[in-house]
């Protein structure tokens, strides 16, 4: 249990909850960013450190933790919003609901037939619950930049369950979904600029009053 | 077992107001002033201690009795609980319902006091204190369930005294961690310290526990003020357990130990409480919420 991967998986969890819990966007986005730079150093502790891994990590490393997070601060700047992030349904119904879902990932998790070495370890439930966070995100914020937020927090778990893989993964199909995120936060920057150009606010809720 | 019984009870009465004393201190040192002296808290209780008592004349004997079981249940409290590897002198199976419900008689009776005046400003008080002590018992429940799990008693001196500092190795290490920070945050939140509660504010409307006691004075402040140092120190003695050596077999250098760390703890809410600004009053449930969270995790973790 104490082994540092399961220390970060341990940390990631726990990123997933804060995230959920917090109001202010600018420690969401930095959160985030953490959680990604944290998964990242992952492959490094999981298989023999080959040029693949480290490509992999540093990649991991420089697109999440520091690229991705650049993207964003920029485009708050740019759009100027300081305000909270406007959760649909309140801070405590989704911090239970992410509570539930975590417990869930645990059970699952467990029945799942898995590799004899993947058994009980914490990468699948781990990945499980980012993914359900992410989804958590993406459903109960209205801000178009925190819906952003719960779409990197998704890709997070599907990179924990990559790293399971790694060693069979092709290598371009990871840094295809890594550069299919990019690709994403550029889109978003550009929807949200556009969002907000138009109706002068990032509120999704308002696209819905588009008529002809 | 005499000697033990006293060594808890002159620990819990002499150390205690030291502790408070302590953490002003910190944070005048770090703010940059000198700070009161240590013993600061001491005079205050005798000055108190030698004064009159003005009663309101609305008030019954519940208004008498909220200060006096404020005292009386810490010094029970404080007997179920080991004191680092000083054994408590009163176990029995299941004792940590007790030790929980009876922090629960407490603030019942604090609660009735304050309504007892009929001020609609302790009033706000008293349903601010229950409010977020019902938020905050579930997680002191789940750290115990943890604790018991891991320990396979029910006894609270079993519970913190044989295992936790050996078992920080181990798999069950992590959950550990998680239980300490969760008992840290429910001891800043039950003694009204400052992410939760300022108390050294008197005049806001933002306070919790302040605002109860507002018309108690002489005697009966000095118990209250007394009883929360007492309680502070109770739990802080569940968050210090956490990291004590095990026994050394001599009493008085594990009560010295014990004393060292519990020091060390008040210092360490003396950096917290300069460290923080106290959340909007709205954000108190859902920190506490958090916390309930984080300790059920504990729980999933130990559990799988």
């Amino acid at each position: 249990m104490n082994t540092p991967p399961n220390l970060i998986l341990l940390f990631v969890i726990l990123f997933n909850f804060f995230i959920l819990g917090t109001s202010r966007l600018n420690t969401c986005i930095r959160s985030v960013a953490l959680q990604g730079a944290l998964l990242s150093l992952l492959p490094l502790f999981l298989h023999t450190l080959t040029f693949h891994t480290y490509l992999l990590a540093v990649g991991a490393f420089v697109l999440k933790g520091l690229l991705m997070p650049w993207l964003l601060f920029r485009a708050i700047r740019q759009v100027k919003i300081r305000r909270e992030v406007e959760p649909r349904i309140g801070y405590i119904p989704t911090l239970l609901l992410g509570a539930l879902t975590t417990a869930g990932a645990f059970i699952f998790g467990d029945r799942l037939p898995l590799l004899p070495e993947h058994l009980h370890s914490l990468f699948i439930p781990a990945a499980l619950s980012t993914l359900a966070a992410g989804f958590l995100m993406l459903i109960t914020r209205r801000k178009a930049i925190a819906q952003v937020l719960g779409y990197l927090m998704f890709e997070n778990g599907i990179f924990i369950f990559g790293t399971l893989l790694a060693e069979t993964m092709p290598f371009l199909v990871e840094m295809g979904v890594l550069l299919d995120m990019l690709v994403a936060i550029f889109v978003m920057g550009i929807v949200m600029h556009h969002i907000n150009r138009e109706f002068s606010t990032l509120n999704t809720e308002q696209l819905s009053l588009l008529r002809e | 077992m005499i000697i033990r019984l006293l060594l808890h009870f002159l620990l819990l009465a002499g150390l205690s107001p030291l502790l408070i004393g302590v953490i002003t201190r910190t944070k005048a040192i770090i703010a940059g002033r000198q700070g009161a002296p240590l013993w600061q808290p001491y005079r205050d209780l005798r000055r108190l201690f030698g004064k009159d008592m003005v009663l309101s004349s609305t008030t019954t004997w519940v208004f008498r009795a909220g200060p006096v079981v404020g005292i009386a249940v810490p010094l029970i409290a404080a007997l179920l609980i080991p004191f680092g590897a000083v054994g408590a002198p009163l176990s029995f199976s299941g004792d940590l319902v007790l030790f929980v419900y009876l922090f629960g008689l407490a603030r019942f009776f604090t609660v009735l006091a304050a309504l007892d005046t009929g001020s609609s400003f302790e009033g706000m008080g008293a349903a601010r204190e229950a409010t977020f002590s019902c938020l905050a018992e579930p997680t002191l429940f789940v750290a115990f369930i943890v604790l018991a799990r891991i320990s396979g008693s029910f006894t609270l001196d079993t519970m913190f005294k044989t295992l936790l500092a050996n078992n920080l190795q181990t798999v069950y290490g992590v959950s550990l961690v998680l239980t300490a920070i969760c008992l840290f945050i429910i001891l800043l939140a039950e003694n009204s310290r400052i992410p939760f509660d300022d108390p050294n504010t008197h005049l806001e409307l933002t306070m919790i526990h302040e605002v109860m006691v507002l018309d108690h004075s002489g005697p009966d402040f000095g118990l209250i003020l007394y009883g929360a140092a007492m309680k502070l120190m109770v739990m802080g003695t569940l968050v210090v357990n956490f990291i004590m050596p095990p026994s050394t077999g001599d009493l008085f250098v594990d009560a010295a130990f014990y004393t060292a760390a519990l020091l060390a703890l008040a210092v360490g809410i003396g950096l917290v409480e300069s460290g923080m600004a106290r959340l909007r009053l709205l954000k108190v449930p859902q920190l506490l919420i958090g916390t309930s969270l984080l300790s059920f995790f504990a729980l999933v973790l130990l559990l799988r």
